[in-house]
C-alpha cells in the first residue's frame, strides 16, 4: 500500500464515519423525545455531515479520478465504505442512539484534536474546525448519558442494554491496521493508543457519574474500517442514494 | 407527566454589549438549559454568552404599579444634561 | 418572559361597568400601537383567541417538519441535504418560539401538544398532503413557505408582543426557506426531462391547496373581523392570497411551469391575476380530518411523543435528583 492509497483510505474513514452518523441522526428529526432535541440533535446531524463534506471532498482530490464528495458519499456501494460498524448500527430508542453517539464522540474528539497537528496541512485544517464541533458533541451526549444513567430506573436499565449491545463496535475505533501505520509513521495518522488512553479516562468517568457498569471485555466486532459491514450499511445506502442512482443523467 | 421547567435565555451578541432576553425553552436542568439555549438561540451565530435563568426566579413588576414607580422620575429633569444652560463658548462640557 | 400569564381567569368578579371601562381602554392601546404584555390586563376572548391562533400556528410549524423531514435521508446531494435538515431545523425552532409565546398567555406546551394529539387541535391542513418526489421539497419551499411569509409578515405587527417579537424571529429565519425551494425548482427545470415532469407535477399538486393556507374567503372567515379589530391581524384572507397568486404567477412562467388553473389571467383592468374557483370542499374536508395524510402525521407525532416519555421523565428525575444534592450540599 502506497502512500497516497493510505491517505485516501484514512480519509474515507473519517468522511465515512461523520457521514454515517450523520445520516441516521436525520432518521430522528421529526419524532426526537423533545422539541429542543430536535434542534441539538440536528445540530450534531449538521456539524457531521459538514465535516464529511470536507474529508469526502479532499479525498476525492487525493484519488484523483474526478469523484467530488457527492459522487464519494452517493455512489459507492457496501464495499467501498470505510466507516466503523458502531456508526452504522440503528438508532434503535434514544438511549441507544445517545449511548452510540457519545462512545464514537468520546473516539472522535481526541481523534480530531490529535489530528490538529496532522503533517498534512489539509488534515489539519478541517480537523481544526471540526475538534471543536465535536469537543460540543462529547459533552452534550456526556450529559444526556448522565441524565438517562442516573435518571428513573427504567432509563438506567435501558441505557446498560444500550451500552452492553453497543460496547463490541468500540473495539475496531482503536485497532490500528496497515492504513494507520503507514501513516502514523508518516506524521499523518493520529496515535490510536493515545486516542484510546483519553476515551478510556473519558468512558470510565462517565459511566461512573452514569451510575453505569462498564462492561466486561470481551470480543469485539471489527471490519467496518476494512469495508467487511454488518447489514445495516445497505439499507442506509439504499435511502441515502436512492435520486443519484435512479436518475443517473441528473444534477440537483 | 409534568412538562420540563422553563427558563428564561439572555444571550450576549457582541462583545461590550449586555446580555439580552431573547425568548424561552424547556429544560430539565441548568446544563441542559444552556445547551438547549445554545443549540435554539444561537445557530447562526447570535451569541457569544448564555445566560439562563428558571422563569420561576424572575420577579416582575406589576403592570399596575408603572404609575408609581415610574411616572415619579419623569419630571426630575435635573438629572438630564440638557437641563443646564451653559454658553456656547465654553468647551469641553 | 413568562411571569405570571396575563389572563383574568383567577380576578374577582368585576362589574359589568367596570369590565367595558377596562374593555375601553384595552381597545384605546391597541387603536394606538401599544403592545400588549403578558402581564398586562386583557379580555379574555383576546387571550383566548390568541392562543388558539398561536397554538394552531406552533403546531403547523411541528407537523410541517415530516412532509420534509421524510426527505432529509434521500437529498439527492450532501448540500441539499445539510440546507434542508437546517430548514426542517428552523421549524422545530419556530415551532418552540411560538409554544413559548402561548406559554405566557398561561397555556402550557405540554397541554397544547396533548389537545393536538387528540384531534382537538387544528394545524394547517397543507400538511395533510404527501411529499412523493424530490420537487415536492422545492414546491414546499416556492410555495408554502412563499404562502407561510405572505401570512406572517403581517404579525410581526401583531398587537401582543411576546407573538410579534417570535414571528419578527421567524419571519428573518425563513427569509432562505423560500429561495431555497425555488433554487430547487430551477435545477429541475433546467435539468432532464424527467427532473422537469417532477417539477411540473409537484406544481400540480401544491397549487391548490397554496391557495387555500390563506383560510377561507372573507365572508366564510369566522375570526378575521374581531381578529382585526384586535390588531391579530391586519389583511384579509382573500387580499393575501391574491398577493400570492400575483407573486407566483410570474415565477412559474419563468420556471416554464403552468400552475394547474385554465382561468388563470392577468387583468389588466385591476392590475391582479383573476384565478379560478377554489374547491372549499376539499379544504373543509382536510381540515376535518379526511385528507390524504393527517393520520399519518398525528400519528408520527403522537408515537415520537408516547415513545419519549420515559426520556423526557428520565431526565426530569434527573433534575430533580441534582437539586436535591445541591440543596443537601449547602
Amino acid at each position: 500500500m502506497n502512500q497516497r492509497q493510505a491517505l485516501y483510505e484514512y480519509l474515507l474513514r473519517l468522511g465515512d464515519n461523520a457521514l454515517i452518523l450523520g445520516q441516521r441522526l436525520t432518521e430522528w428529526i421529526g419524532h426526537a423525545p423533545a422539541l429542543e432535541e430536535e434542534l441539538g440533535s440536528a445540530n450534531v446531524a449538521l456539524d457531521l455531515i459538514g465535516q464529511a463534506r470536507g474529508w469526502l471532498a479532499y479525498a476525492g482530490t487525493v484519488e484523483g479520478a474526478g469523484r467530488d464528495e457527492d459522487t464519494l458519499a452517493l455512489q459507492r456501494d457496501v464495499l467501498d465504505f470505510r466507516n466503523a460498524l458502531l456508526l452504522e448500527q440503528p438508532n434503535g430508542h434514544y438511549g441507544d442512539t445517545i449511548a452510540r453517539q457519545y462512545l464514537f464522540d468520546a473516539f472522535h474528539y481526541p481523534l480530531l484534536e490529535a489530528l490538529r497537528g496532522c503533517a498534512d496541512q489539509h488534515i489539519a485544517a478541517i480537523a481544526a474546525k471540526s475538534y471543536k464541533e465535536a469537543g460540543y458533541h462529547r459533552r452534550r451526549s456526556a450529559e444526556w448519558m448522565v441524565r438517562l444513567g442516573d435518571g428513573t430506573a427504567e432509563s438506567h436499565a435501558k441505557l446498560q442494554r444500550s451500552v452492553d449491545t453497543l460496547w463490541p463496535y468500540t473495539g475496531e475505533l482503536f485497532t490500528p491496521d496497515e492504513v494507520d501505520r503507514t501513516l502514523q509513521s508518516l506524521g499523518v495518522a493520529a496515535d490510536l493508543t493515545a486516542v484510546y488512553q483519553t476515551w478510556d479516562e473519558d468512558v470510565a468517568r462517565t459511566l461512573k457519574t452514569a451510575t453505569l457498569q462498564r462492561p466486561q471485555a470481551g470480543w469485539m466486532q471489527s471490519g467496518g474500517k476494512q469495508g467487511r459491514h454488518s447489514e445495516q450499511l445497505g439499507y442506509i445506502l439504499a435511502q441515502m442514494q436512492f435520486l443519484p442512482r435512479a436518475y443517473p443523467d441528473a444534477r440537483w | 407527566m409534568k412538562d420540563w421547567p422553563l427558563w428564561e435565555v439572555f444571550i450576549r451578541s457582541r462583545h461590550g454589549l449586555a446580555h439580552k432576553h431573547v425568548g424561552s425553552l424547556h429544560a430539565s436542568d441548568a446544563a441542559m438549559a444552556l445547551a438547549n439555549a445554545r443549540d435554539v438561540y444561537t445557530r447562526r451565530g447570535e451569541g457569544m454568552s448564555i445566560w439562563v435563568v428558571r422563569s420561576t426566579d424572575i420577579t416582575a413588576s406589576a403592570p399596575g404599579d408603572k404609575a408609581i414607580l415610574f411616572d415619579p422620575s419623569e419630571d426630575k429633569v435635573y438629572r438630564h444634561p440638557t437641563f443646564y444652560e451653559i454658553p456656547d463658548e465654553v468647551d469641553n462640557l | 418572559m413568562h411571569i405570571q400569564p396575563g389572563h383574568t381567569g383567577g380576578e374577582p368578579t368585576r362589574s359589568a361597568e367596570a369590565l367595558a371601562e377596562l374593555e375601553q381602554a384595552f381597545q384605546e392601546k391597541i387603536d394606538a400601537e401599544i403592545k400588549i404584555e403578558p402581564k398586562d390586563w386583557m379580555p379574555e376572548a383576546y387571550r383566548q383567541s390568541l392562543v388558539r391562533q398561536i397554538s394552531q400556528h406552533a403546531h403547523s410549524e411541528i407537523v410541517g417538519m415530516l412532509p420534509e423531514g421524510n426527505w432529509l435521508t434521500r437529498a439527492p446531494s450532501l448540500r441539499r441535504k445539510l440546507i434542508l435538515l437546517a430548514k426542517v431545523q428552523d421549524e422545530a425552532g419556530h415551532g418552540l418560539y411560538l409554544y413559548s409565546a402561548a406559554e405566557t398567555l398561561g397555556a402550557s406546551r405540554e397541554a397544547l401538544i396533548e389537545a393536538l394529539h387528540a384531534g382537538k387541535a387544528k394545524y394547517s391542513s397543507i400538511f395533510n398532503y404527501p411529499t412523493l418526489t424530490w420537487a415536492d421539497v422545492g414546491a414546499i419551499g416556492w410555495l408554502v413557505d412563499g404562502a407561510a411569509l405572505i401570512n406572517q409578515i403581517p404579525l410581526c405587527r401583531c398587537s401582543y408582543g411576546p407573538y410579534a417579537r417570535a414571528m419578527r424571529r421567524i419571519c428573518k429565519e425563513e427569509s432562505f426557506h423560500q429561495r431555497q425551494g425555488y433554487e430547487i425548482m430551477l435545477v429541475l427545470c433546467r435539468g432532464t426531462a424527467a427532473q422537469k415532469r417532477m417539477a411540473q407535477d409537484a406544481l400540480e399538486r401544491w397549487w391548490w391547496p397554496s391557495l387555500m393556507m390563506f383560510g377561507p374567503p372573507d365572508a366564510e372567515s369566522s375570526h378575521t373581523q374581531q381578529s382585526m379589530r384586535w390588531k391579530i391581524k391586519r389583511h384579509t384572507n382573500d387580499a393575501l392570497r391574491q398577493k400570492f397568486v400575483d407573486q407566483s404567477v410570474p415565477q412559474a412562467d419563468y420556471l416554464g411551469l403552468t400552475p394547474p388553473d385554465p382561468e388563470l389571467k392577468w387583468n389588466e383592468q385591476i392590475g391582479h391575476y383573476d384565478f379560478g374557483a377554489i374547491d372549499w370542499g376539499e379544504f373543509w374536508r382536510v381540515l376535518k380530518g379526511d385528507g390524504p395524510c393527517n393520520r399519518e402525521r398525528i400519528e408520527a407525532r403522537r408515537r415520537a411523543y408516547d415513545e419519549g416519555r420515559w426520556v423526557r421523565e428520565a431526565a426530569l428525575a434527573f433534575g430533580a435528583k441534582q437539586a436535591r444534592r445541591a440543596h443537601g450540599a449547602e
